[in-house]
């Protein structure tokens, strides 16, 4: 469903380029769900950005459901694919009822009917028809998220990009969201990228994963492989180590990855 | 000091908020004592676990009303003391570290020289002196070039150099009481660790006293001795850290319960469902100790 070829993704110019991304290939089939894993600066969410069509200066090949991506996107690309953000605080319009941010994808795109269209998709993800001429500040953090993660279902897209979906949000409802994300997957055949520096959200919720480090992908394994531990690179292992808890021994012979 | 007598006494303690709809009681008779150790606060956000932190040292902003039976530091009443009293203790006897280093740095003064004023505003020592001691503390904190670093400005270091240097101004002083609000969760988890690790050893070494609050309950079992987990303003359960897998409140079994974990590979996780009940004002519950 997606294939990115040695993507190359620099910011900054001359002497001051900094490359986020160096050659990255990867491949995520139809129906998948896939993890990008990393820690800040690895370059995960540029990926996810450049995949997105967020991006606009890379290099490389982005291919999405066979059909090769330039800088420029169609109409029809983001009605195949949508994205859902880390901070629903910050990606939902305040001065926007939810009506008209779940109206506004469907206006864009003609799709018509929006009246049916939003009752149904706010059924989807728990919400209900009471919430519909709500804003986002009457709104708490776990029901704004569910409002963009309808923004992006409400255009019915095979892939779903997950930028941190549930890093801004309790454990408790960090649950809620996840366990949305898995029926709305199984009931619509969705394609899941999710880019998480958790692992055992990744755990929860994807097939396979990838790990990154400065731009580069270190392994790919399956979330099987990474139940049981069996991390081939040492950064994975480090990763991995760091992630269950604190201990003083462990946090002594950590080092930095080049 | 006998190594008997708390470092910190909490009784009682309530803050509330006058708002337009009414007063908000964001901490409702929250009590412990606190010793030489390193006390975990957990709870989600409006928990009032934050609110509970900055209380101790009378942070609280206007127009809050902090109210305790008793809130003492080494037997000296903190809501008793005068503002004058109050600076003495603020920054030398109890610091406190923020979550963000980019809120919490001058960001118009060179780190080095931010950390040499808070020792020698705290020891009255000079200008000489106190660069050689901020520099011997960013090398505790594990500043891998001291001298290079003193001269930069905050915007010129990574967040986890940040959040060390914050910690490096907060200890210069030495502290007996350290308060620490959330103070790794901007990092990544092995620069998490690695800073955990500096503020553990401090803490065994000097025999300094923390509190650490915290959302994330698998960091606090691993790193504090004790915990108490707070809901809705209200200490519900408290036990040993080591103890928390055997918790007995529903609301920490749901808190549990909710979070994915990589030995488990169940899909589903169990929905936290909150009981009413859980924010009536009775006795919490003693697990464990």
């Amino acid at each position: 469903m997606i294939a990115v070829e040695n993507l190359r993704v620099a910011f900054g110019q001359g002497a001051d380029a900094v490359l986020a991304v160096d050659g990255l290939s990867l491949a995520v089939e139809e129906g998948e769900s896939f993890g990008l894993v990393g820690e800040s600066g690895s370059g995960k969410s540029t990926v996810l950005r450049a995949v997105s069509g967020l991006n606009h200066d890379w290099t490389g090949r982005i291919a999405v459901a066979g059909a090769a991506q330039s800088r420029q996107r169609s109409k029809d690309f983001f009605k195949l694919c949508q994205m859902v953000f880390q901070d629903p605080y910050g990606s939902l319009h305040p001065r926007h009822s939810v009506d008209r941010i779940l109206a506004e994808p469907i206006a864009i795109h003609g799709l018509g009917d929006a009246d049916r269209r939003i009752d149904r998709v706010l059924r989807e993800v728990g919400l209900g028809p009471a919430f519909r001429f709500r804003y986002p500040h009457q709104l708490s953090g776990g029901q704004r998220q569910r409002v963009a993660i309808a923004r992006a279902l409400v255009l019915e897209p095979r892939v779903l990009l997950l930028d941190e979906p549930t890093s801004a949000l309790d454990v408790s409802v960090q649950a809620e969201i996840l366990n949305l994300l898995r029926r709305l997957r199984a009931e619509h055949g969705l394609t899941l990228v999710l880019v998480s520096h958790n692992l055992a959200v990744v755990a929860n919720l994807c097939d396979r994963l990838a790990v990154m480090n400065r731009g580069r992908l270190v392994e790919e394994m399956t979330v099987d492989e990474l139940r049981q531990g069996a991390a081939r690179q040492p950064y994975t292992r480090q990763l991995l180590r760091a992630s269950q808890g604190y201990d003083r021994a462990a946090a002594e012979g950590f080092r930095d990855f080049a | 000091m006998d190594g008997t007598e708390p470092l910190l006494e909490v009784a009682n303690l309530r803050v509330s908020f006058p708002t337009r709809n009414g007063v908000t009681e964001a901490v409702r008779g929250v009590s412990f004592t606190l010793g030489r150790e390193k006390l975990g606060i957990v709870g989600e956000s409006g928990s009032g676990k934050s609110v509970t932190g900055r209380s101790i040292l009378r942070l609280v902003p206007a127009p809050g009303v902090v109210t305790a039976d008793r809130l003492a530091f080494r037997g000296e009443d903190l809501l008793a003391a005068s503002d004058r009293r109050l600076r003495a203790i603020r920054g030398r006897r109890i610091a406190m570290v923020m979550q963000d280093p980019k809120f919490s740095l001058n960001p118009v003064m060179t780190v080095g020289r931010q950390i040499a004023e808070a020792y020698r505003v705290h020891s009255g020592a000079g200008a000489a002196e106190a660069k050689r001691r901020a520099l011997a503390m960013l090398e505790a904190v594990r500043i891998r070039d001291p001298e290079r670093v003193y001269g930069r400005y905050p915007h010129e270091v990574s967040g986890g150099m940040g959040q060390r240097i914050m910690i490096a101004m907060m200890l210069i002083p030495e502290p007996d009481l350290l308060i620490a609000d959330e103070p790794t969760s901007a990092l990544d988890v092995t620069v998490q660790m690695q800073v955990l690790a500096i503020l553990d050893d401090l803490c065994g070494q000097r025999g300094m006293g923390m509190v650490f609050v915290s959302h994330d309950l698998n960091l606090v079992a691993s790193f504090c001795d004790r915990i108490l987990i707070m809901y809705a303003g209200r200490v519900v359960e408290s036990c040993r850290a080591s103890e928390l897998r055997n918790a007995t409140h529903p609301y920490t079994r749901g808190l549990l319960d909710s979070l994915p974990r990589l030995d488990d590979p169940r899909a589903e996780l169990p929905v936290l469902t909150r009981d009413p009940a859980w924010t009536k004002e009775d006795g919490a519950r003693e697990g464990g100790a």
